[in-house]
């Protein structure tokens, strides 16, 4: 029965991989494919989950797809079937559903129709990837398509500064939960010694002792499953993406950010819950963080002149209210409110436009003129304290840029001198030498070769972090990308004799073509324009949509989306950093976060905005 | 491929040395400076930036205008391609959009040529010839607005919108805001910036980051000039400046000047003007510098040494706005000329008069109403249809019962002094359960989501399964109740309320019924029912509903109109007066309101119940016809609705154009006003036979009773603002749907329920939405007029801003002679004569095989979306 599953998996993607092949033009097949591939889902899981219902209702585990095995490592994709997959997955195929019929006629004649489509069942793939996930692996590969679909459903008016720039944003925060993914897999690779899977967690006694044994560790992992499950369900202080992430369709932005994408964190939560359970810690953390989310994201929705981000508002503190319910242990109410909430949300969002008549028709008939309120001042103090604080949406959105960001662009504006031609020298000198070091690392003192990976890891986050910050020639910043990449895998090769050729070739297959690739693009639209500094946007997807198209693949490609080995690449190469290594992990982590913002950057820089030929309508800045 | 043109035959436009500005009245006195050494005036630059800024005003009432309003004065091409330097507006198609339509023959050779001969004489054919379908020019536009502010960032590295546009948008929507909040922002009756001193000084936190601005705002001497001095130090540029500061968003600083001119415009009102919001912004910027750089920053003109960019100066004529001017007028005449061919075809034939009239029916001269009116005299041959304005003559405030407002029902620049109320009202109105604010609270949030929240899945359902209307959708029927009572006649002139006389006195009533009836030169032969048929628009998640009613009654449906005006011709009294005024209404003759819905396609009749059991006979005839036609109507304009298919049974398809009316999921319930390009003054019999693809505006005219054109004023007057205001607007909103329309609708964010913006930190757009504009070919206006060139010529120019839409070819204006039956072109204050190319006319066999074999647009780039429009065709 459990072979069952990978259908449901099967389904989303053999409709996004079809709908890739009609012509644009062809509105209502594109439409129907659409509608198909989330109907039969939608039913086909109807009669599953009925059929499981009334079938002892036991947990379904399976094991797929093994992608890389050796001794000490096995990468897999594994499919968990329980009553929390049975709720995320039926509201999220019956929205999507719905939201598919909605969209049909909602997008006619719209530009980007089919990449409207595409993207949208791609994210359906994601979602349900991380639905039926049964390990941290699987899940983790919905998450990144998840993450990407985001982007390019929020950057969907892509002629236009706010969305690009809001969708840089939102993907910025998105990656740092994919990062605390990454290092909580991490982590358990080294604790477990495999692939952990989700039904195991389930084994409390083995959990225990597990616990037990590594208490640090295993907060350690909880905390990063806790911070990436806040940052996905925008809790506080990471709360004021989610309005900005309104820049799509209202449609899109109904299902994304009202419902389904806003809600993974209280999934992820769920699932994991049998791990952190015991952890009361993790739990004063969760019920602290859900009820401040609350209060203050309530205040923030009182105070919203505009619709959608007052649902946007309403929903966060929405989501805070499950995150309680789950360190409390009422699993059923938070299904329960995950549901209605959802449904609510997208609902609200999908007839935001009818507020105006209805509110303004509504005022007609009831309007009161606002009372004086004769108040004390001291009370009325506080009152405007709390009004200004709400307003400003208590300063989160200033915060994270200025804590998180702002030291990184800063730093890279400081190594603005790695330029030239003499600086590339250097690079690939120190590279070469890197290489023999490899070669003959039988001659070199055991102190020094200790702390050689170090060093590569740190050169190529420089050259990562000076790429992010770039202002100047987007060629240049391309390469410090692809040096950057070559650099860490040095690092990694460098400190593990096992890391053997083939988890090399496996790491820069997908990246050395992908980098070669968007190199020509850049040498291409370099060709007719000489300045293709990255201090503006170009917005050239107008001229070259073909190119613009190309070069996104490749950059996907260069990040390591799961198209190319290049992903199981980075999973290993985590794998073989130790966890006493510090230095390193928090290296190779921050590389990871800033190689695909700055891959992005360049993207959004070069083919996204405004255009910068003025030879026909565009739009201003400020819209 | 935009290789730089090669710009010779560079003239001055205006080479009289206007003293620069295109407003004329800046020199007034009014705008004394008000300090004598300063180079700066205040004053005229905030009235300046106001007659510049848009004027839409907020959304619940949507009136069309010129979207260029600002440079009406000036002739149209010239006033075009200033405003496109000026702020970068694009204002016609590009070059290439030109030479496509061309080449797929919507742009006609003939009529190219013979503009090109007109303009630049037979020896320069070939050249132009060249220099239209095949040389190279740069196209590409650097306005000049916004060149000084970018300084900051070359400088500093700083964007300072970025930094201030967020925060500053978020204030004034919380501020503006009429009922999205759950919260409302602390008023002080004393305006926007004293409210925000009032916040500043009592709380514990600030908008501010640095203490310099909030000590700035604190100051009570708080002044524009002060605060310049400090961002800019150098006077001269002062005004560039604020110009670069509010046309970085200037849908904001738009709604604000038009708040603060027509603070009627909300209801929940607000003391607001755009000196206060410019002042702020000011502050804001300030802020960001000092926060930034803290002291490493100086004012922004220091040391500057090359004048500043004038604004307002005169542009150069290039040869590619030639170039532009001449594809354009090729582009409108291929298609008027059509027309005037169908015309002239039209005049010369033979027609029976009808003479035993069934019923007749007057409707709005809005172009929906084109169709419908054909399809009424095709399903019964004996009636007889007018046009007319949809206020039907009678202007006057309404208070429906329990309304805490009036609603204006009239043009937009008449102001009524007269107020109707309703009463006896049955309809209740409801409520949207899911609709409530209190889902976004905290506990009531938690309690709605887990029970309502599983409602709205079912709602949801629903919605798109079975669309149907709900209280959240805006009817148009719901705009007045069928039965209500309403207060029509004044017998007491006493009885005011808030200034306004409650009804009209019979003198009153007398002198509109009458007006009306001569205007459209209905005096004699009265049909036993006379129906007024009104318009509105019923639709779905439509913030811009308003646009889809009637201009005539300010952006509402016209129902009340229609059966105040009933009421008032039904009226006994009226009725012998108008006897003494030599208009002789039979007694058994009834007038009756109804109100046509053009999105559902959908009637309803008024005063029904009052109707002689004779005519209640003939009513239900009538209403056979009316049906009838809705039905013909509702296929007609399913041609261009993806979502119907047109071969489908006729029933079936006025049901699909009515669930259409009620779809949350439809972003075009109906296309409003996009077709329109014609205004037709006369006589139905220059217009009965010919399908004219609903887009002339009809306005019922007889030269014959008005051969001196004294009622002829009163007819053209509103032509311009009301007819050419929509033509314009849809016209720039088609041309630059970016800069001067709305954009798509799909991302948009109802803001402060006021307006609506793309981002919840952008700018508000007003305009047209896209999926308003893309049927429309943005062409300006053709006016014809039935009548003798030389009446017309007085009547224009008898009102010098009337005569301004002509003179200055904001719309074209051609006069048929009635008697030569030649048509005259007015051009540079004479008429000349113009003869229409075409020859073969189109003779219609079947309009519903037209109707079902014709092609809907593939996208709607204009080339390919000019295709659905259909040409002229006679009708069998």
């Amino acid at each position: 029965m459990s072979q069952i599953l990978q259908l449901f998996i099967w389904i989303p993607l053999i409709g996004f991989l079809v709908s890739l092949f009609i012509p644009g033009k062809r509105e209502s097949l594109i439409a129907w494919i659409a509608m198909a591939t989330t109907g039969i889902q939608f039913s086909g899981l109807v009669a599953f989950v009925l059929y499981w219902l009334f079938n002892k209702q036991v947990a379904l585990d399976i094991k797929h797809f093994v992608f890389f095995k050796s001794e000490d490592i096995e990468i897999f994709i594994d499919f968990y079937f329980d009553k929390i997959t049975v709720v995320f997955s039926l509201v999220g195929s019956l929205l999507t559903f719905l939201v598919a019929i909605f969209s049909k006629y909602y997008m006619h004649r719209e530009e980007g129709f089919k990449r409207f489509f595409n993207t949208k069942l791609l994210f359906f793939f994601g979602y349900n990837l991380i639905i039926f996930s049964g390990n941290f692996e699987t899940l983790f590969i919905g998450w990144e398509f998840l993450g990407i679909s985001s982007f390019l459903l929020i950057t969907f008016f892509r002629d236009r500064y706010l969305p690009v720039k809001n969708g840089l944003k939102v993907i910025s925060v998105y990656r740092l939960s994919d990062i605390c993914l990454i290092l909580a897999m991490w982590m358990s690779h080294h604790l477990w010694h495999e692939n952990i899977l989700f039904s195991k967690l389930n084994d409390v006694n083995l959990v225990a002792e597990h616990l037990k044994l590594h208490y640090g560790y295993g907060v350690f992992i909880a905390c990063m499953i806790f911070l990436a499950a806040a940052v996905k369900s925008a809790q506080l202080p990471f709360s004021s993406w989610l309005p900005r992430a309104m820049e799509g369709p209202t449609t899109s932005s109904s299902i994304f950010y009202g419902s389904l994408s806003v809600h993974l964190g209280v999934f992820v939560l769920l699932r994991t819950y049998p791990y952190w359970e015991s952890l009361i810690i993790i739990k004063a953390l969760l019920i602290f963080t859900g009820i401040f989310t609350a209060l203050i994201a309530t205040s923030i929705a009182k105070v919203q002149s505009s619709v959608k981000v007052q649902i946007a508002y309403a929903s966060i503190a929405q989501i805070g209210f499950m995150f309680v319910e789950i360190a409390l242990g009422f699993h059923m109410l938070a299904l329960l409110h995950f549901t209605g909430n959802a449904f609510l949300r997208t609902y609200q969002l999908l007839v935001s436009p009818s507020v105006l008549s209805y509110l303004t028709h509504d005022q007609f008939f009831n309007y009161e003129p606002s009372k004086q309120t004769g108040s004390n001042r001291g009370l009325q103090k506080i009152k405007n304290t709390f009004y200004i604080l709400a307003i400003k949406e208590w300063n989160l959105d200033f915060l994270l840029k200025r804590i998180l960001w702002n030291p990184f662009k800063q730093a890279g504006n400081k190594l603005q001198f790695i330029s030239g031609k003499i600086v590339l020298l250097i690079i690939i000198a120190i590279y070469i030498s890197g290489l023999f070091c490899n070669l003959y690392q039988y001659t070199i003192p055991v102190y020094l070769f200790n702390i050689l990976p170090f060093f590569f890891s740190f050169a190529g986050l420089i050259l990562i972090i000076k790429a992010f910050a770039e202002r100047g020639d987007a060629l240049w910043a391309w390469c410090c990308i692809v040096a950057g990449q070559l650099y860490i895998t040095l690092s990694i090769t460098l400190l593990n004799e096992n890391f053997g050729p083939n988890h090399v070739i496996l790491y820069l297959s997908g990246s050395v073509a992908s980098a070669i690739v968007g190199f020509i693009c850049l040498v291409k639209i370099k060709a007719i324009d000489t300045n293709i500094q990255l201090n503006q946007f170009h917005g050239y997807t107008y001229e070259h949509p073909k190119t613009g198209l190309v070069f996104l693949l490749a950059c996907l490609g260069l990040i390591g989306l799961p198209f190319t080995p290049t992903f199981i690449g980075i999973d290993l190469l985590f794998s073989h950093i130790h966890k006493h290594q510090e230095l390193l992990i928090i290296s190779t982590s921050l590389s990871f976060v800033f190689l695909e913002l700055s891959i992005l950057r360049i993207y959004a820089r070069v083919f996204l905005g405004q255009h910068k030929k003025a030879y026909h309508a565009m739009a201003y800045r400020s819209s | 491929m935009k290789k730089n043109a090669t710009m010779h035959m560079a003239t001055d436009i205006q080479k009289k040395s206007d003293p620069g500005h295109s407003v004329p009245d800046v020199q007034d006195k009014r705008f004394n400076k008000m300090d004598p050494d300063s180079s700066f005036d205040e004053k005229k630059v905030l009235h300046l930036l106001k007659h510049h800024l848009p004027s839409q005003t907020p959304l619940k009432d949507f009136i069309h205008h010129n979207t260029l309003h600002a440079f009406q004065h000036m002739k149209f091409y010239d006033a075009i391609f200033k405003a496109s330097k000026m702020f970068g507006y694009q204002v016609t198609l590009e070059l290439s959009d030109y030479r496509k339509l061309y080449h797929t023959g919507r742009i006609r050779k003939e009529i190219l040529e013979r503009i090109i001969i007109q303009k630049k004489g037979a020896v320069a054919l070939k050249l132009w010839n060249n220099n239209l379908l095949i040389q190279d020019y740069d196209e590409c536009v650097t306005p000049l607005v916004g060149r000084l502010r970018s300084d900051w960032k070359s400088r500093y590295k700083l964007d300072l919108d970025s930094l201030v546009q967020p925060l500053l948008f978020r204030i004034l929507c919380s501020y503006l805001d009429q009922g999205i909040s759950i919260w409302n922002f602390p008023l002080d009756k004393d305006g926007f910036l004293a409210s925000l001193k009032q916040l500043e000084r009592n709380s514990f936190v600030g908008f501010f980051k640095t203490p310099r601005a909030k000590q700035l705002l604190l100051n009570d001497h708080c002044e524009i000039t002060q605060l310049l001095k400090i961002l800019v130090g150098n006077e001269a540029y002062y005004e560039q400046y604020l110009f670069d500061q509010q046309f970085s968003h200037q849908g904001w600083s738009g709604i604000v000047a038009t708040i603060e001119e027509f603070p009627q415009s909300l209801h929940d009102r607000k003391n607001i003007s755009l000196k206060d919001l410019i002042i702020f912004e000011l502050l804001l910027e300030i802020d960001a510098l000092d926060f930034h750089l803290g002291k490493n920053w100086e004012p922004l003109c220091n040391g500057i040494n090359s004048s500043p960019v004038d604004l307002f100066t005169d542009i150069l004529k290039t040869e590619l706005h030639e170039v532009f001017n001449i594809w354009q007028e090729a582009f409108e005449w291929s298609y008027y000329d059509e027309v005037l061919a169908g015309i002239a075809f039209e005049k010369g034939k033979k027609k029976q008069e009808v003479t035993n009239k069934s019923f007749q029916a007057m409707f709005c001269i809005d172009e929906r109403e084109c169709s419908i009116r054909r399809h009424l005299e095709f399903s019964d041959p004996e009636c007889e249809t007018f046009g007319t304005p949809g206020f039907f003559g009678v202007e006057f405030y309404f208070q429906p019962e329990n309304g805490k407002f009036y609603d204006k029902l009239c043009p937009a620049p008449v102001t009524p002094k007269y107020l109707i109320k309703e009463f006896e009202t049955k309809d209740k109105r409801k409520h949207e359960l899911l609709y409530t604010k209190l889902s976004h609270t905290f506990i009531m949030g938690f309690l709605i989501s887990i029970s309502l929240g599983f409602w709205s899945a079912v709602r949801l359902i629903q919605n798109i399964f079975k669309p149907k209307m709900s209280p959240a959708i805006s009817n148009a029927f719901a705009h007045m109740g069928k039965d209500s009572q309403l207060t029509v006649e004044n017998k007491n002139t006493e009885d005011m309320e808030k200034g306004l006389q409650i009804g009209f006195t019979l003198e009153e009533m007398t002198v509109r019924v009458e007006a009306l009836l001569r205007n459209i030169g209905l005096i004699k032969d009265f049909a036993p029912l006379i129906y007024i048929v009104a318009h509105g628009s019923s639709s779905a998640n439509n913030p811009h509903h308003g646009a889809h009613d009637c201009g005539a009654c300010s952006g509402r449906p016209g129902s009340v109109n229609a059966k105040v005006m009933a009421i008032m011709a039904n009226h006994q009294k009226v009725r012998a007066l108008l006897r003494e005024r030599g208009i002789h209404i039979p007694d058994e003759t009834q007038f009756a309101g109804a109100l046509h819905d053009t999105a559902a396609d959908e009637i309803e009749f008024y005063n029904e119940q009052l109707f002689s059991s004779v005519n209640i006979e003939k009513h239900k005839k009538s209403v056979l016809a009316f049906e009838n036609a809705l039905d013909l109507n509702a296929k007609e304009r399913s041609r261009r609705f993806a979502s119907i298919n047109t071969k489908n049974n006729i029933k079936k398809v006025r049901q699909d154009i009515k669930s259409r009316s009620v779809s949350l999921f439809e972003p075009r319930p109906e296309l409003g006003h996009g077709t329109n390009t014609l205004c037709i003054v006369g006589g139905r019999n220059l217009t009965k036979g010919l399908f004219l693809d609903r887009r002339a505006f009809l306005n019922s005219y007889n030269y014959k009773t008005d051969l001196d054109g004294a009622l002829l004023t009163g007819i053209m007057k509103p032509l311009g603002p009301v007819c050419g205001g929509i033509s314009l607007e849809y016209y720039f909103s088609r041309m630059d749907n970016h800069k001067l329309g709305a954009g798509t609708k799909l991302p948009h964010h109802v803001m402060g329920l006021i307006g609506v913006a793309n981002s919840c930190d952008g700018d508000l757009r007003p305009g047209l939405p896209l999926q308003m504009i893309e049927v429309h070919d943005p062409v300006r206006l053709l006016i014809i007029v039935e009548h003798f060139p030389e009446v017309v010529l007085n009547t224009i120019q008898a009102v010098p801003e009337m005569y301004e839409w002509f003179i200055n070819e904001w719309v074209h204006l051609v006069v048929l002679n009635p008697e030569t039956n030649e048509f005259n072109y007015f051009k540079d204050g004479t008429f000349t004569k113009y003869i229409p190319l075409t020859r073969d006319f189109n003779i219609m066999k079947d309009l519903n095989a037209l109707l079902e074999t014709a092609q809907e647009m593939e996208t709607n780039y204009i080339v390919d979306a000019t295709r659905e429009n259909l040409p002229v065709y006679a009708l069998k």
